[in-house]
């Protein structure tokens, strides 16, 4: 993990080390005279990841799960270069991300690329599908003017677009075909990494199938190393290789797929599962986890889920539970594994 | 009012929009039955005419749509051209619906109690303090904490779990026979989705109210519904108990559908493989093709579809519109 062995095999692709983003919502004027007059205002500061560390290795799937407001979104963003970590480090192929600079800093963010959830927001609508996919080899020299057209029909028909619509505009697409164009805009810089935010959460069945398979193709062809963030417990499953479970803002646990699926350790994954409705179970009765989720403004003290949790115990509601390697390869942050 | 025959009897429904570039069939000839405390999901990808099918038994078409044809009879009585006065009596305690967004029922600027008076009171002559009753003991039944405060709440202080349980609890307020759930889970979280999915059970278990499962996610039907009928571009192709419909589908389109969900789907190559796809898109209403709409990403079309295919029962229970069904694996 030193710098010394940065091109060496076992290295990640990318690892985070104990990273955290807040969100801190700035008094304004008002609010801070009234703070030196006396009033009871504070800084509402949001903890949205907190220290949490992720490998991903190179040419693995890992996919990111967690409910809404549980930071995995945010945790994508940072791995993706679009925010800053408050805290902790991001390391690409065993370098710090913060501390490259001019070209080699340029490098690290183009192997890095984000495909974003919403297929109509994250396409500007007044650019023709050309370029869209082809602003961005052409400034960074990826590809010359005169090789652009060639190059933009090849990376068109790998996602399955016809590179006789590329003078077309987004709106004349098809959410699927849309998210295409997402898709090969962020492979138009030959990247090694994707981070996948809900990728496919927008799309109809039929056509989620058809980009999941996308997904799949293009990780053999181009040997790329994903990111797979989702609330999707059964697209997850279809396609990661690990498995790292959120849940306001900390991970919970993390493992193999086939393991944390046949086997979960903490009682939030193990409610997760169980409330995931599957095909082949029938007329089944439900049994919620009772509770919300809490606000990430003013989380519950120690363990988070301990409010809903069925077996919390004292020790829960003072102590944050550190996140142990139970069983080799299998992650888990619950005071239940220390008895 | 109850009746010994089925909640709700819809045959031959059929729905269209007329619009400048031309007429839309958004529902065309639709038949089901929902029976008492029965579940029915309905279940189809954007466009293909299912919430259409519930706003049509609500009489809520909006110009320039309208029910062209079919007649729709709850308990006996045909809902469509009913007279507005008696369709207002009806909708909001007899029949409920809820939507997918829970800010479509609810007021922002009214607080819950004054919304949940004013449907009991729009529907039933009982005084205040007892309307309140009701609507606290339907906050109650749909799980929320401490009712009593909560009824003096706005809309925009609960979270979206919370606001689509007092949506439910408004669909409650009169313990009508029917609801239309139109996606109500699907903008939540799963553990919130577990919850909704658990009040809807035991509602339709101890009332026997019917219920009519609007969604796109086969996975929740099967958990949920005791029928399923599946639509696509307006017509249902496919319909029958669940069980046979997910172990058996016989439509090509509810075969690809199925295949194309991962996970726990004996159709699909297992962890990692490649899942089952329907090449294609959902084709325009506008410009639907005169014959079988789904032929065009069927693998099984021939000249044999380019003429409507008529309702066939293949299998008992079971209702297909397909010349070409998937009947070879009949042991």
């Amino acid at each position: 993990m030193s710098q010394a062995e940065q091109t060496g095999a076992g290295v990640p692709a990318i690892e985070t080390d104990a990273v955290s983003k807040r969100f801190v919502n700035t008094l304004d004027l008002a609010a801070r005279i009234a703070r030196r007059l006396g009033a009871d205002v504070v800084e509402e500061v949001v903890h949205a990841v907190d220290r949490v560390s992720i490998r991903v290795e190179r040419g693995e799937v890992v996919g990111l799960v967690g409910e809404s407001g549980c930071g995995k979104s945010t945790l994508g963003r940072m791995v993706a270069g679009i925010l800053k970590p408050s805290d902790g480090v991001i390391r690409y192929k065993g370098r710090d991300l913060a501390a490259l600079e001019g070209r080699e800093a340029r490098q690290a963010a183009l192997a890095v690329q984000m495909i974003f959830q919403d297929p109509f927001a994250s396409l500007n609508p007044r650019m023709r599908v050309a370029d869209i996919v082809g602003e961005a080899p052409l400034y960074h020299g990826i590809v010359g003017r005169a090789e652009l057209s060639d190059y933009l029909d090849e990376v068109l028909r790998r996602v399955g677009l016809d590179p006789a619509f590329k003078r077309r505009y987004p709106h004349q697409f098809s959410g699927g075909q849309r998210q295409r164009i997402g898709i090969a805009r962020a492979l138009a810089v030959k990247p090694e990494f994707l981070v996948c935010d809900e990728a496919i959460a927008a799309l109809d069945v039929s056509i989620q199938a058809q980009v999941l398979n996308l997904f799949m193709d293009l990780r053999q062809d181009l040997d790329l190393t994903y990111l797979f963030i989702s609330h999707d417990l059964s697209v997850v499953e279809h396609i990661s290789d690990r498995v790292v479970i959120m849940y306001l803002g900390r991970i919970v646990e993390a493992a193999a797929t086939e393991a944390l699926f046949a086997e979960p350790n903490h009682p939030y994954t193990q409610a997760l599962l169980a409330g995931v409705p599957r095909l082949d179970l029938r007329r089944r009765v439900y049994e919620p986890v009772k509770g919300e989720i809490p606000s990430p403004l003013a989380p519950p003290p120690g363990c988070h889920f301990h409010p809903r949790c069925p077996h919390a115990m004292a020790r829960c509601r003072q102590e944050v539970p550190a996140l142990r390697e139970i069983t080799p390869g299998c992650w888990s942050a619950c005071h239940l594994n220390d008895g | 009012m109850a009746t010994a025959g089925p909640t709700l009897v819809v045959r031959g429904l059929k729905t269209h929009f007329f619009t400048r570039a031309g007429q839309v069939k958004a529902v065309d000839d639709v038949s089901f039955e929902v029976g008492r405390g029965e579940i029915m999901g309905l279940v189809g990808e954007s466009g293909s005419g299912k919430t259409v099918t519930g706003f049509s038994i609500l009489g809520l078409v909006d110009p320039p749509g309208r029910v062209v044809a079919g007649e729709v009879l709850f308990n006996g009585e045909n809902l469509v051209g009913l007279d507005e006065e008696r369709m207002r009596r009806l909708r909001g305690d007899r029949i409920a619906m809820i939507f997918q967004d829970p800010m479509m029922t609810l007021n922002p600027v009214l607080r819950i109690d004054t919304q949940m008076i004013e449907t009991v009171q729009a529907h039933r002559e009982v005084d205040h303090a007892e309307a309140r009753r009701l609507a606290r003991d339907a906050l109650g039944r749909v799980g929320i904490p401490s009712p009593d405060e909560r009824l003096k709440a706005y809309p925009h202080q609960f979270s979206g779990g919370m606001r689509q349980r007092v949506a439910i609890a408004i669909a409650l307020l009169n313990r009508p026979d029917l609801i239309i759930a139109d996606e109500p889970t699907t903008a939540l979280d799963v553990t919130i989705q577990g919850q909704i999915l658990y009040e809807a059970q035991k509602l339709c278990r101890e009332s026997g109210t019917a219920m009519i499962w609007i969604t796109h996610d086969l996975a929740v039907v099967a958990g949920l519904a005791e029928r399923i009928c599946v639509m696509y571009a307006g017509r249902i192709v496919e319909q029958g108990a669940i069980d046979g419909v997910l172990d058996r589908p016989v439509h090509p389109y509810t075969r690809g559908l199925i295949g194309s969900v991962p996970s726990h789907n004996p159709r699909d190559g297992g962890r990692g493989g490649r899942l089952f796809q329907i090449p294609g898109m959902t084709p325009s209403l506008l410009s639907l093709p005169p014959g079988c709409a789904f032929r065009e990403r069927c693998p099984r079309a021939d000249d044999a579809c380019a003429v409507d295919p008529e309702i066939t029962r293949p299998l008992a229970g079971r209702e297909v519109r397909c010349f070409h069904p998937h009947l070879e694996t009949a042991a």
